[in-house]
């Protein structure tokens, strides 16, 4: 069996002390940075990418670490949607619906434990869809040539901007926000500056890390001040915590379907793992019937998104490790984190360096059974953590920001940039602009342009060339679809509201 | 309504100087079919199309602050600039207690909290970075330490 063997490969790479003890410790800070509302996910990461970095870990250690960490947050976010009904990330929001009624009954531990079983479940599934699935997307990968990256870089941003938000020009404008910034600094191919303004500063373009940690991490402390650290306030108490065996064999078949469900939403370039829980969500809503009582504390309606965000993280991870596109903002970081290794992800990757893609495989598996054993026994030290009041922790968040990309570049024109990315973010987000097609319009600018300009050397500068196979036409009608289809559906896919008290 | 009329009427402007500036860009002699200027007039183009339908076609308002949140907020930007200026020449210590003091303030207006708070996080963070993350910080500007 080939895939057993690259696994095993995977684990030899993975079952080294140091990178278990990695993985440990990420699971740890991930779920940590989960739990605590405004800290989600992709910020976490981003602001520990520079730390991370100069540390001087190589390469497999630092994904070992930033994965374990990834699939940590998306089991934190749960712990304060069930015990405060804010969600902790954008993901856990579905969880709030039934989770936060079912501890309001005095079944806080059950809700947790049932939650933890169901992120386990949908992420040890979606890994294995990962396993199957990516070396398969691989191989059709190699068959893409210019034209057709070009076209799914538009299909990456078409779907984001058509999916996850409620405005496409505004999600357009935002992909056109970070083309333009990605623009910026010397040209490839001509070896002279673009659009620098002749700030020498600005001859090695703008770090897309400069431009995450202040739209994602910056922009939040501003947002605390606005509202005052309002709406984090303790909620219920966690009693006795046992593990509810009925509610976790009665939601079995909930998470399996959830798993698949979330797995697809999560595969879909744009789309990411908030799809994923609502989609999971939704669909097990309707499966259940009226009398299921989702909404007012059912463990199904607790088991169901979980399971479905946790399959869309893994599931996001397919199309960024095969193809460099990422799924969702957080895999987009991740995106991040391997260029900054000097990894490309891409088809070349399986075959050119196996033992990066197999032992981040791996890893994620073991990250996946720690976290199990880490959030069942030990969900009440996370409780307590959930306490910190933001007057610390977003100060405490902000200075990490600030070290982290000072550590970098040793220059104070990079801090003054981050703290423009974050006034810009805060601006950006009021005006309900999504911030995430920015950070990929960053990641994938120069790539894209790349692209075309090769398509147009190969063709000698005829643009047809661009829809000439059919891959490439099947993509380009997938982008407008995609882009186009969300505003017709807006009503059948408006997302409920958080219940209030 | 007036929120993304303004929004949209900045961004068609910067869209437009954008993709004007795009055109200035030199070109080397061996260009390629395409060249330095195409993509970047393209995105200019494309932003200016999305400004143009954000102001024909806008969202309701969102939730402004009050004007003392805004100075507030204001005064936070100001504060981390001037952070971003001194963690160079005075250290570490001494602009971190201050900064993060300062914002937690801001978060929660008690005085003692947040004064604690700042000497605090000053104190663990560099024990943190220096200590266990091995980073290279300078605690307090070279002048005190000679």
């Amino acid at each position: 069996m080939d895939l057993l063997s690259n696994l095993a490969m995977g684990f030899g790479v993975a079952l080294s002390p140091f990178t278990l003890m990695l993985a440990v410790i990420g699971c740890f800070i991930g779920t940590i940075i989960g739990a605590l509302p405004g800290l989600g996910p992709s910020n976490g990461v981003a602001i520990l990418i520079p730390l991370a970095f100069s540390l001087g870990l190589d390469a497999t250690s630092s994904l070992v670490l930033m994965t374990s960490v990834y699939y940590g947050a998306m089991y934190g976010g749960r712990i304060s949607s069930i015990l405060l009904n804010i969600p902790g990330d954008e993901p856990a929001l579905m969880t709030t619906l039934d989770g936060y009624p079912m501890a309001k009954q005095g079944r806080a531990g059950d809700a947790l434990v049932l939650s933890g079983v169901a992120s386990f479940v949908g992420a040890f599934l979606a890994t294995i869809g990962l396993m199957r699935l990516a070396p398969l997307l691989a191989r059709v990968a190699f068959l893409f040539g210019p034209a057709e990256y070009f076209a799914l870089y538009l299909l990456a941003f078409a779907t984001l901007g058509g999916i996850a938000s409620n405005n496409q020009a505004k999600a357009a404008l935002a992909s056109c926000i970070g083309l333009g910034i990605a623009m910026i600094g010397v040209d490839n191919n001509s070896g002279l500056p673009r659009l620098t303004g002749g700030n020498l500063h600005l001859y090695d373009g703008v770090d897309f890390l400069v431009a995450i940690v202040g739209l994602f991490a910056v922009a939040e402390v501003f947002f605390f001040i606005e509202s005052h650290g309002k709406g984090s306030s303790i909620g219920v108490k966690l009693e006795k915590v046992t593990i509810p065996v009925r509610d976790i064999v009665e939601s079995g078949w909930t998470m399996l379907r959830s798993s698949a469900v979330g797995f697809v939403a999560g595969v879909l370039p744009g789309a990411g793992a908030s799809l994923g829980s609502f989609l999971s969500y939704m669909s097990e809503k309707s499966i259940a019937g009226e009398n299921a009582g989702f909404g007012t504390g059912a463990p199904r309606g607790v088991a169901a998104p979980e399971a479905g965000n946790n399959a869309a993280a893994g599931g996001a991870l397919v199309p960024m490790l095969t193809l460099g596109v990422p799924g969702s903002g957080t895999t987009a970081v991740l995106l991040a984190l391997l260029m900054t290794l000097n990894i490309t992800p891409g088809p070349t990757l399986f075959s050119d360096r196996p033992e990066v893609v197999w032992g981040l495989i791996a890893s994620l598996l073991i990250a996946n059974v720690v976290l199990l054993l880490m959030n069942v026994p030990m969900v009440r030290i996370f409780v307590r953590i959930l306490s910190v009041p933001p007057g610390v922790l977003l100060p405490g968040v902000t200075m990490v920001s600030f070290v982290g990309i000072y550590s970098l570049s040793s220059s104070y024109f990079d801090l003054l940039l981050m703290i423009g990315f974050g006034v810009l973010g805060f601006v950006l987000r009021k005006l309900d602009v999504p911030t995430v097609p920015i950070i990929l319009g960053i990641l994938l600018g120069g790539h894209m342009e790349n692209s075309l300009r090769r398509a147009m050397v190969l063709s000698d500068g005829d643009w047809t060339y661009l829809f000439s196979s059919p891959i490439a036409i099947a993509l380009w009608a997938v982008a407008i679809v995609g882009f186009i289809a969300p505003m017709f559906l807006r009503n059948v896919l408006k997302r409920p509201q958080r219940i209030t008290d | 309504m007036l929120s993304d009329r303004i929004f949209g009427l900045v961004a068609l402007m910067v869209a437009l100087a954008y993709g004007a500036s795009a055109t200035q860009i030199q070109a080397s002699f061996m260009a390629d079919p395409v060249g330095p200027r195409t993509f970047p007039i393209l995105v200019g183009c494309v932003a200016a199309l999305c400004a143009l339908v954000i102001i024909l076609r806008p969202d309701d308002d969102p939730e402004w602050p009050s004007l003392r949140t805004l100075g507030a907020l204001a005064f936070a930007v100001a504060v981390l600039v001037g952070y971003a200026y001194a963690l160079g020449p005075f250290g570490f210590l001494l602009p971190t207690a201050i900064a993060s003091g300062v914002l937690s303030y801001q978060i929660r207006p008690r005085l003692l909290p947040a004064a604690l708070t700042g000497i605090r996080l000053s104190a663990g963070l560099f024990a943190i970075f220096k200590f266990i993350l091995g980073l290279g910080l300078v605690a307090l500007p070279a002048s005190f330490t000679g």
